[in-house]
């Protein structure tokens, strides 16, 4: 989070249970993150009330206070408003503004237009609605906001965490215990990948890129300076394959042929390639795609290592298995591909690297493996070695210091509609997500046994399905403006009328992401997954 | 606390997180014959307490699978087939090093993994910078 100057929940886990308010905004964390959902409902056992704000009527609002529908990316319109809200009732917090923020009248102006009466027109939330769940917030004694990829995957998502920050700035829910800002993290290790600096703008331990006093730290650790022109992002380098900028490309673990937006066009970039390397533990469709293969590991149980989940905790996996045939830790094959490139790389082990990001990573320095597993994992940032250190449970306290220096800014943010609405042609509005038992492209949850419901649907209302003439089961072709799929049709009470939802787990049955479009977040690169607008043609009748 | 292991001649327990989320449940792994037998929650885990979801415990079987790759490929007449370590370190060595020879480095991107651990992402961002000489690498923390 840019405001903060770290990318990270400002939270623990443990938290949920001992606040007074839970938002789950965007996040249907009961069947994605069903672990967190525990803790949040022990939280509601313990006196917290929740709040659901989701396009779908999930299983999770039958726990809620309030089910707020807003429609698909209208997210900040309908935060915009608690803040204004929240301002005109005199509801926020003036100390923290006043001692702990910057740009408060900036986001006071910008909010003013964003009146209850106005939100409900774009968010399809009652006005009054709006007022009682922005009293909530900010009358709460402490508060925390979850959110996933319901925020997240827009053009403008990047703006929508903005929103989302504002509220807990003007509220003072943040830097105390029970209160603050949880972003839920979707993959095992997305809170590392960052912190360790496989990102185009930051370094290892959150150094900006160019920062004097990182790369000089850097360079002393690895003898050679760190490269001065700012990196591309994935979307960005997807662009550069276009333009033939990009020609040769290292893919770890990850299958963009298949899970990113307008998959079709993906391909085409992959194939343009001049050299193209992936290392996984499947023949994914973008292993199939590679001039070399490298057979890697699945990391938790046949590596040892390390991952950072999503409060900042970082923990030991162990290797206990023996990677398939020639297959190897995937830390061990960057070194291979080092050295076979003339770099004299001698890491005889998984700790012996770690020892080295605690060089370079002054958050992490004082997390050894010895620690960890005394311990069992540790929230960064923690710096000493010694055992007395044992990390943070929540971050950004120093704001209620009278001596804090480091302001926290608001960043005032407009609403704009989705790229693409419904329209004749395109009359429904597709959204997508995860299932409870199924991951991202299915590359490890295809192979379950005993499991129901292994294939991909659409979900729709029972009065749209009406309106089309289709029953549960039938087939049904979607199509966007970059191509279609055929599934079967699941009418579901979740949904609400003009709006379908699809996931992504089955893409050998359905390619979902043929569907999506590749409308791009310019700050932060994610793609807009969760709208885009289709057309659904009975194709055949269930059987009966 | 959570670093023991126990083992046997052919069987084993190894405590280690889940991959599937970013929650970062422990888990107990029971492993017999070099493949696993058994996963179950680790009470010892300060996140979960013992608790694992239906994809923490029973998703693990792509692991054991026969769809895992278990030598290096590399693309000869178009098509993929089986090669040695050597061969395919050599062929990425030999074309890297020509395709950085005459494009330069920011011609090079990699596509880092919010699955694997830190230290390989350490490795694939140290990779980049120092051996390609580039900052074109990113991990799919926006997908």
């Amino acid at each position: 989070m840019a405001v903060f100057g770290t990318g990270a929940a400002t939270t623990s886990y443990e938290e949920l249970e001992h606040t007074d308010l839970i938002i789950a905004w965007g996040s249907n964390t009961q069947e994605c993150h069903p672990i967190i959902f525990n803790h949040m409902r022990r939280g509601i056992k313990n006196g917290a009330k929740m709040i659901v704000i989701d396009p779908r009527k999930i299983d999770q609002t039958k726990l809620a206070e309030k089910w707020l529908p807003v429609r698909v990316g209208t997210d900040i319109a309908l935060a915009n408003a608690m803040g204004h809200v929240i301002i005109k009732e005199n509801l926020y917090h003036k100390e923290f503004v006043e001692q702990a923020t910057e740009h408060f009248e900036a986001y006071k102006q910008a909010v003013e237009k964003y009146s209850p009466e106005e939100a409900e027109k774009i968010t399809g939330i009652k006005a009054e609605d709006i007022r009682e769940v922005a009293r909530m917030y900010a009358k709460a004694d402490r508060a925390i906001i979850n959110w996933t990829l319901g925020i997240t995957e827009h053009h403008n998502g990047t703006e929508n965490v903005f929103a989302l920050i504002n509220l807990a700035l003007l509220t003072g829910h943040i830097g105390k215990y029970g209160s603050g800002l949880n972003p839920l993290r979707g993959q095992n290790n997305v809170q590392g990948g960052g912190d360790m600096g496989a990102l185009p703008n930051r370094l290892t331990g959150g150094w900006d890129f160019d920062d004097p006093e990182g790369t000089k730290l850097f360079e002393k650790v690895w003898g050679v300076p760190v490269p001065p022109k700012e990196g591309k992002h994935q979307s960005a380098m997807l662009d550069a394959m276009d333009k033939k900028e990009i020609r040769a490309l290292y893919v770890i673990g990850e299958n963009p042929v298949q899970s990113d937006a307008n998959g079709n066009h993906v391909k085409s970039l992959f194939e343009g390639l001049d050299f193209l390397v992936v290392q996984d533990i499947i023949m994914t469709k973008t292993a199939r795609m590679a001039d070399v293969v490298l057979p890697g590991a699945a990391s938790w149980i046949e590596t040892d290592g390390t991952f950072t989940n999503g409060e900042r905790r970082v923990q030991r996996v162990r290797q206990g298995l023996k990677p398939p045939g020639e297959a190897r830790p995937d830390h061990v094959i960057v070194q291979d591909m080092a050295n076979r490139m003339g770099a004299n790389w001698n890491y005889s082990s998984a700790e012996d690297i770690w020892n080295e990001i605690r060089l370079v990573a002054p958050n992490f320095a004082g997390i050894t493996y010895e620690k960890m597993d005394k311990f069992g994992g540790i929230q960064w940032p923690c710096r000493d070695a010694d055992d007395s250190d044992r990390g943070v449970k929540y971050l950004h306290e120093r704001l209620w210091s009278d001596t804090n220096e480091k302001k926290a800014p608001f960043h005032p943010v407009e609403y704009q509609a989705p790229i693409e609405l419904p329209d004749e042609d395109y009359p429904f509005q597709l959204t997508t997500g995860r299932r409870l038992q199924f991951y991202n492209t299915g590359v490890q949850t295809q192979d379950y046994k005993k499991i129901k419901n292994a294939e991909e649907y659409l979900e729709i209302c029972e009065a749209d399905a009406k309106k089309l003439g289709l029953a549960d089961g039938d087939i049904v072709k979607v199509s966007s403006r970059r191509g279609e799929v055929t599934v079967k049709t699941k009418i579901s009470k979740k949904m609400s009328p003009g709006l379908v939802f699809m996931t992504f787990h089955f893409p050998e049955l359905a390619e979902t992401n043929v569907l999506t479009i590749n409308a791009i977040d310019p700050k932060a690169g994610t793609a807009e997954f969760k709208s885009c607008a289709v057309r659904i043609e009975k194709v055949e009748q269930a059987a009966s | 606390m959570q670093t023991e292991t126990q083992s046997t001649d052919h069987a084993k327990t190894v405590d280690t997180i889940c991959s599937f989320c970013g929650t970062g449940c422990g888990l107990r792994v029971t492993i017999e014959d070099n493949r696993i037998t058994t996963v179950k929650g680790d009470k010892n885990n300060p996140v979960s307490h013992g608790e694992t979801c239906i994809k923490g415990a029973m998703g693990w079987g792509y692991v054991n699978s026969d769809k895992r790759i278990t030598t290096p490929l590399i693309r000869k007449n178009g098509e993929l087939v089986e090669a040695s370590w050597d061969e395919a370190l050599d062929l990425i060595a030999d074309r890297f090093g020509s395709i950085k020879e005459k494009y330069g480095p920011d011609a090079f991107g990699c596509f880092s993994s919010s699955r694997s651990t830190n230290e390989l992402n350490y490795l694939a961002a140290k990779f980049m910078r120092t051996i390609i000489g580039t900052n074109n690498i990113d991990s799919c923390n926006r997908t």
